[in-house]
């Protein structure tokens, strides 16, 4: 008998077998407070983004668990959910860090240099677009037009808005959180 | 309190006309002062709220409050020069206003009665402060239509709105008129879809109306994608009861008692006005059960995208509003026959609804005063890109470019050269010098290759490669792409792929070729827009800027300086101080030099990180093409190799 | 609406159309296509017209009723609007009356070439060793169309190929995201396995965080296989296994035929649709070198024994029911999945095939003195779900598995032409004994509404010792595909129903849920039963224009014909079966029975690997509730 049969019935039946993480209270309690978004939501149909929306605010991510959480939850089918999820660009399956650095590529921010920025992150901060730095600080992301084009070039970190930055000054601002992070620790 | 005939509307006007009297330039004798301060997106990220905050504890502190109201009002449009601050009366526009200005501003306008002159705009051409916002020329050169209230009013106030006759329209049509009556005065008006597609309004609704189905279902969509566009934004900021008084009227005439907005997340302050104005209409009566005091109900759901640019796409929205993956479906069935829950659905866009209840307002006869042959009414254009005044501004269908660009833009800055204008986003097209004297309406930017699309402006000087831009839309495209049929799937990452060899100097003559053959099938053969019009940037640039692209392929240089692969940076020698900072800052060891002589960049060594040029006390180093490289080199300036095309092209 | 589904004739059971009814009176319409004035169905598209009228358009993502989305671009016709000439997807385009439509100008032409060379540039063009090499949609298309070089070149995607289930190999690279699969397993099978990942280029389609179908609520039926245009999705071959076994001395290799393998291997040597060669079949396997060839019809008349006493006691006792049939495995694991409350409802014999296994280790194997342990049991099967089956820990005794390989009817083929047998001329040569003799009421196991006509006329027959009329079917409210009927027995009047699809049985069971009664079900998890199993005859090529699945009745019709000529056509006639009764079991659900026909079930949950409800999991102790309304 060849090896892969073991293997797929054990995927299908191991779940009793392996001990199980319990869940945490934190944890505990976001699930609660998904099932309070889950029953205010399912009161109208088509509320899945929605549903996801707040989820990723309670998780601060959509992990596949989540993700079948919602789908057994809701009955919708989680390859659905799945769909919905890696469709959309907000919504990340991957934890982010404590700050989120989104580099506008706008047309008005690229034409205004906004590549050079990005370029600067990636180089000073040692990661690529969508990732995180390994002291889990910052994620870096390129975000569509915020339409804050008067400004541009345009940086957000998380919801401070910083305009008019030149690519040399970028890791400036960066330093900042960076040391406002040692005071607070 | 509950609105329930037009005797409360006109009594809410009557309550606070004054005030508003007052910012339109009336000097009524209030002895009130009114301080707006603009608190639309671009001027919140400059901490616009941080001066609303400061006005009120300094007004507190100084006891001016009885006499002084300060508010916040929408977008202006002048966001180059944000954080905008207005005092009425006078209409005293001040314009870069810092949170720390804010007890000068105090001390010296209100409590001293004296103009801060430092904070007035300054006119670029002569200099000159200008106290007044009816003076400067950007605000004078425009018509202010749909954005009549943004900038008057507080949109987080419905008694202001109605104090601008807001919702007296929808009062005179469900008390007073027929569906079929304003139906018809649409039509008459020749309103068209400002979301992009120009698709006859009155037609619409007309389609939609007549649908023999129940229930139906308005739509608005605020899903307003294209990089570079704020229109829809603004407005929303600025009077998002233009857009809900827009529905309820739409709804009455099609039938239907439940709208949608579909709204960008990304947009939080618009989701926040909306969600007040829908509250407060609620609170009021104008939305919800029993209209006015009729059988008629309407209310209006916020939907929330999350991150999508194809559900701007009418068939991708409807899907998204229902919760799926937006992706587009093949049309018939059309929304007005098939939308949300498979039931025929209105979908508008915002900018479409806010020219609604005005033209019912003022009439037909004299909306079409406003326009062309065959577009009529203004446009509200944004700003931005290589333009002294980014912003937002409307104007009359039929304005030519180069007003916009170089009246009220105010033209290119430092002195560069105009190259190109981009409008209608990803799906336009890039409009060069020759034809910015045409006026424009839907059908006059297709004729050039571009489109109207939902009114983003991006102005290219000659610093930007026509090439990169082509190539940055196409990846924008690309990444949007539903990936649900084959042209946009598997088309626009073959015209990305190569269009990124000629930027990376691999391209080969016989890919221009292809670029054209491929752009103009995906363009025929893709599903839904986005797919369709996805070439357009490149068509556009390969027939207005073919000598660029030919300067990839043959002579492997950016004549703009913008592709990485094709420009090398040099040290200009006769701005050379030698000071060795440049060395110092290079990282890869590529520059080279000694005291009193210039200094010299390696080519080869470069990896162009430009942080020389940020170090360069005398802006000395600058790009240059590979080719002119190659030429210095030859020279004997340089001593770098050079790949093999770059020696055949010599 | 009562209507009968059959008359008394020579064809005694109809599961009637699976998704036309060809008795609605349709409105004819006159449109212009390619110059020549046509008449269509009103409701039908241009490209149903324009095949209607002879005119093909080739198409890659379309598949009739299921899948007319418009994607592929492939199908794009000219269409006249206000005097333009529009490129539409002919598969998503009304055809309205005065249409005018261009199927076949140079624009078309060209455009469509460009959509098929795009879709090459991103496929692994592997054909010579491709599994569906010659039967491939992509490929015959590129053909007809001329293709001798793509011109745009660029990234070719390099997924890894999962192929370590037992089933189904998905080979993301070959993948055109017609989304066929996703369309019939959601809206057939509503299984909802698939769904379209990611977004632009990067879009797959795929179960749920892209994993293996193991590893998700898949019931393994392989419908997604028979709608895949290429062979993005394949069956998990073995016939290599197959060949070993038959080159070892040491081994006895046996093998089975499902019922409705007779009727449909024809088709891949060229045969019409619907065309019996059972004879023809019997002689290739032995030419194989197989050392018995056998009948799983046999073992299907021994399940109706077992599955009409199971029924009778069952009624006697009046608990667990409705008496659910568990033949089809894709309906087994459909309900481990989605109905785990009604698995004590499931019969417990085990599929024919199964019992088969068991009882060639055992009993043949005692009767022709044959040591066990050489034994090998091939099972020829309409069905991707039968190798996952086989492959249950629960499918053995002692230390035997029953049944050693299961290959399908595409495998059998393939194997016939590997070793050169000239199946056209091949003589018609008859199943060994006795596990090759059969009753008609084990052919008709082959599709759907078989089993349940076959066991009702033998419980019966059983109670009263006479013979039952022809029972006569009633649709549910209008589901094709789903009927009811009611028989006496034991002086009981019974309801008893079929539904074939997963997404039949989901209405079935939903129903259920709701508090309907029901006596007994058959329920097959493939439209149309085992004729239309996912390991059956594809219909990919040139010669078979026909891409829905209509084609089923004709399969269905010929298992009819075979009960038909049978002078044998009672399970319970069936001297074989008597026999192994009287030298073996004893009698049915017997203590031996039990041990070697019958199973137990494992329920799985809609989320297998994540455990939210149990006791012991993760989630023990979290309030539990479900918030969607439970239809």
């Amino acid at each position: 008998m060849s090896d892969f049969i073991n293997e797929e019935h054990e995927n299908i039946t191991g779940i009793e077998k392996q001990a199980p993480d319990r869940i945490t209270d934190k944890e505990r309690n976001r699930y609660r407070d998904l099932d309070n978004v889950i029953k205010e939501y399912i009161k109208k149909p088509g509320h899945l983004i929605g549903i996801l929306h707040k989820a990723q605010e309670i998780f601060g991510y959509l992990p596949e668990e989540v993700q079948t959480y919602i789908a057994s939850k809701t009955g919708i089918p989680v390859s659905e959910v799945n769909g919905v999820v890696t469709f959309y660009s907000l919504f990340s399956t991957e934890p982010k860090g404590k700050y989120e650095i989104k580099v506008c590529l706008g047309t008005a921010c690229y034409v205004k240099g906004a590549q050079e920025i990005m370029d600067t992150l990636k180089e000073n901060l040692k990661i690529d677009e969508e990732e995180t730095t390994q002291d889990k600080l910052f994620t870096l992301k390129s975000t569509r037009c915020i339409g804050s084009c008067g400004l541009a070039p345009v940086l957000l970190a998380n919801e401070d808005v910083y305009g008019e930055i030149a690519a040399k000054d970028v890791m400036k601002i960066v330093r900042e959180y960076q040391k406002g992070e040692k005071i607070e620790n | 309190m509950k609105i329930e005939n037009i005797g409360d509307l006109k009594a809410l006007k009557e309550k606070h006309y004054p005030l508003i009297k007052q910012r339109l330039g009336h000097r009524n004798g209030l002895g009130l002062t009114q301080i707006m301060v603009c608190s639309g997106s671009s001027c919140v990220s400059t901490e616009s709220q941080a001066i609303l905050r400061e006005l009120e504890r300094e007004l507190d502190e100084h006891g001016l409050n009885e006499n002084v109201r300060v508010m916040k009002t929408g977008c202006l449009g002048f966001c180059q020069h944000g954080p905008v601050v207005m005092v009425h009366p006078g209409e005293i526009f001040y314009c870069r206003v810092k949170p720390e200005d804010v007890k000068e501003l105090v001390q010296t306008h209100l409590l001293e009665g004296r103009l801060v002159e430092r904070m007035l705009y300054q006119e670029d051409l002569t200099g000159k402060r200008i106290p007044s916002i009816n003076d400067i020329h950007f605000f004078k050169a425009q018509e202010r239509i749909v954005l009549q209230n943004c900038g008057v009013i507080n949109p987080e106030d419905i008694e202001e709105y109605i104090a601008r006759d807001g919702y007296h329209t929808l009062a005179d049509a469900i008390l007073n008129k027929r569906p079929g009556e304003i139906i018809d005065t649409i039509s008459k008006s020749g309103l068209r879809g400002r979301g992009g597609a120009g698709f006859p309004t009155g037609k619409k609704w007309e389609m939609t109306a007549a649908q023999d189905v129940t229930p139906k279902y308005v739509v608005c969509n605020a899903d307003e994608g294209d990089p570079g566009a704020f229109m829809d934004r603004s407005i929303l900021e600025g009077d998002p009861h233009s857009v809900l008084e827009a529905m309820a009227i739409a709804a009455y005439c099609i039938g239907a008692n439940q709208g949608y907005i579909y709204v960008r997340a990304e947009y939080p302050v618009a989701v926040e006005r909306l969600e007040i104005a829908i509250g407060q209409a609620r609170e009021t009566g104008l939305l919800g059960k029993g209209l006015l005091g009729t059988l008629f109900n309407f209310d209006i759901e916020l939907r929330l995208g999350a991150g999508a640019f194809v559900c701007g796409e009418e068939t991708a929205l409807l899907h998204s509003i229902m919760g799926a993956r937006g992706e587009p479906r093949p049309r018939p069935p059309y929304p007005a026959q098939e939308g949300v829950w498979g039931k025929p659905t209105l979908i508008n866009n915002v900018e479409t609804y806010a020219n609604i209840p005005i033209i019912l307002r003022r009439g037909w006869e004299w909306y079409q005063g406003y326009g062309t042959a065959t577009t009529k009414g203004t446009k509200v254009f944004s700003l931005a890109g290589k333009i002294k005044n980014t912003g937002l501004i409307e104007v009359p269908m039929g304005t030519s470019l180069r007003t916009i660009v170089f009246d009220i833009g105010g033209g290119i800055p430092g002195g560069k050269k105009f190259k190109a204008i981009q409008t209608g986003g990803p799906s336009g097209g890039c409009i060069p010098e020759k034809f910015l004297d045409r006026p424009i309406d839907y059908e006059s930017l297709k004729e050039i290759g571009s489109i109207m699309g939902s009114g983003g402006m991006i102005v290219m000087s000659e610093d930007n490669c026509m090439v990169d831009l082509a190539r940055f839309y196409l990846e924008f495209t690309q990444d949007e792409s539903c990936g649900r049929c084959t042209p946009c799937r598997v088309g626009t990452k073959r015209l990305l792929e190569i269009l990124k060899r000629i930027t990376e100097g691999h391209g080969e003559m016989e890919d221009l070729d292809i670029l054209e053959r491929l752009s103009l099938d995906i363009r025929d053969a893709s599903l839904c827009g986005l797919g369709q019009t996805a070439p357009n940037p490149v068509l556009s640039t390969l027939s207005y800027f073919r000598d660029e692209y030919i300067a990839h392929v043959r002579n492997k240089t950016c004549p703009a300086g913008v592709c990485k692969g094709l420009f090398s940076y040099r040290v200009d020698e006769e701005k050379c101080i030698a000071c060795g900072l440049c060395a110092k800052a290079c990282a890869a060891g590529a520059i080279s030099g000694a005291p009193k002589q210039p200094y010299r960049i390696d080519p080869a060594k470069c990896v162009k990180c430009a942080a020389c040029v940020a170090k360069c006390p005398k802006e000395a180093i600058v790009k240059g093409s590979d080719k002119e490289a190659k030429i210095n080199e030859n020279a004997g300036i340089f001593s770098g190799t050079g790949s093999q095309e770059s020696r055949a092209a010599l | 609406m009562k209507t009968p589904e059959f008359s008394a004739g020579p064809v005694v059971r109809r599961a009637g159309q699976l998704y036309d009814n060809p008795e609605k009176k349709v409105e004819k319409i006159r449109l212009t296509i390619d110059g020549r004035e046509i008449e269509a169905d009103k409701g039908m598209n241009v490209l149903e017209a324009a095949h209607a009228a002879g005119i093909e358009i080739p198409s890659l993502c379309y598949l009739r009723h299921i899948n007319e989305i418009g994607s592929c671009r492939v199908c794009l016709v000219e269409v006249e609007i206000k005097g333009a000439r529009v490129l539409q997807a002919s598969c998503a385009f009304p055809a309205t009356e005065g249409l005018v439509v261009h199927t076949s100008s140079a624009r078309v032409r060209r455009v469509r070439k460009t959509m098929v060379e795009l879709l090459l540039s991103d496929h692994h063009r592997e054909c010579t060793t491709c599994i569906r090499n010659l039967n491939c949609e992509l490929q015959n298309i590129a053909d007809n169309l001329g293709i001798r070089n793509i011109k745009y070149t660029g990234e070719m995607k390099q997924l890894p190929i999962h192929n370590k289930n037992s089933f189904i190999v998905r080979d993301y690279n070959k993948c055109i995201k017609c989304r066929r699969c996703e369309a019939i397993c959601s809206k057939v099978q509503e299984v909802n396995v698939y769904s379209a990942i990611n977004r632009g280029y990067d879009t797959v389609i795929a179960p749920a965080f892209m994993q293996d179908l193991s590893q998700v609520a898949c019931i393994t039926c392989g419908q997604c296989v028979i709608a895949c245009p290429t062979a993005s999705l394949a069956e998990k071959e073995c016939i290599d296994s197959v060949w070993e076994a038959l080159e070892d001395p040491d081994k006895y290799v046996i093998v089975q035929t499902a019922p409705s393998i007779q009727v449909t291997l024809g088709e891949l040597f060229g045969y019409e649709v619907g065309t019996v060669v059972t004879g023809k079949l019997v002689a290739a396997l032995r030419r194989l070198g197989f050392y018995k060839v056998f009948s799983t019809d046999f073992t299907a008349d021994l399940t109706i024994m077992e599955e009409a006493h199971e029924l009778l006691e069952r009624l006697e006792r009046g608990d667990k029911l409705p008496l659910l049939s568990s033949c089809s495995p894709g309906w087994v694991k459909f309900a481990e999945h989605f109905y785990p409350e009604y698995l004590e409802n499931l019969s417990t014999c085990k599929s024919p095939h199964e019992m088969f296994g068991a009882l060639t280790k055992t009993y043949f194997a005692g009767k022709q003195g044959l040591d066990p342990e050489k034994i090998v049991v091939v099972a020829i099967m309409p069905c991707t779900a039968k190798k996952f089956e086989a492959s249950r820990l629960e499918m053995g005794t002692g230390k035997f598995k029953d049944v050693d390989w299961v290959i399908t009817t595409r495998e059998l083929a393939r194997m016939i032409r590997q070793a050169g047998i000239d199946f056209r001329d091949l003589p018609d040569e008859d199943y060994d004994t006795p596990m090759g003799i059969a009753s008609g009421a084990g052919a008709i196991f082959g599709s759907t509404g078989g089993v349940i006509e076959a066991a009702v006329r033998t419980a019966y027959y059983l109670t009263s010792g006479r013979e039952m009329d022809v029972l006569d079917y009633e649709e549910l409210r209008g589901f094709s595909g789903l009927k009811e009927a009611w028989v006496e027995l034991k002086g009981r009047r019974i309801k008893v129903a079929i539904a074939h699809g997963t997404g039949n049985a989901r209405k079935l069971m939903d129903r259920l849920r709701a508090g309907e009664q029901f006596d007994y079900a058959e329920i097959m998890a493939c439209p149309g039963g085992c004729v239309g199993g996912g390991g059956q005859p594809i219909f990919g090529t040139r010669e078979h224009k026909e891409i829905s699945l209509d084609y089923r009745h004709n399969r269905a019709d010929a298992l009819d014909r075979i009960d038909y000529s049978k002078k044998l056509r009672r399970a319970h006639e069936n001297p074989a079966v008597k026999k192994i009764y009287e030298e073996f079991l004893g009698r049915p659900l017997s203590d031996m029975s039990k041990k070697l026909l019958h199973t137990y079930f494992t329920p799985r949950g809609e989320s297998p690997g994540f455990d939210f409800g149990g006791e012991k999991g993760r989630f023990a102790g979290h309030v539990e509730e479900n918030l969607h309304p439970v239809t």
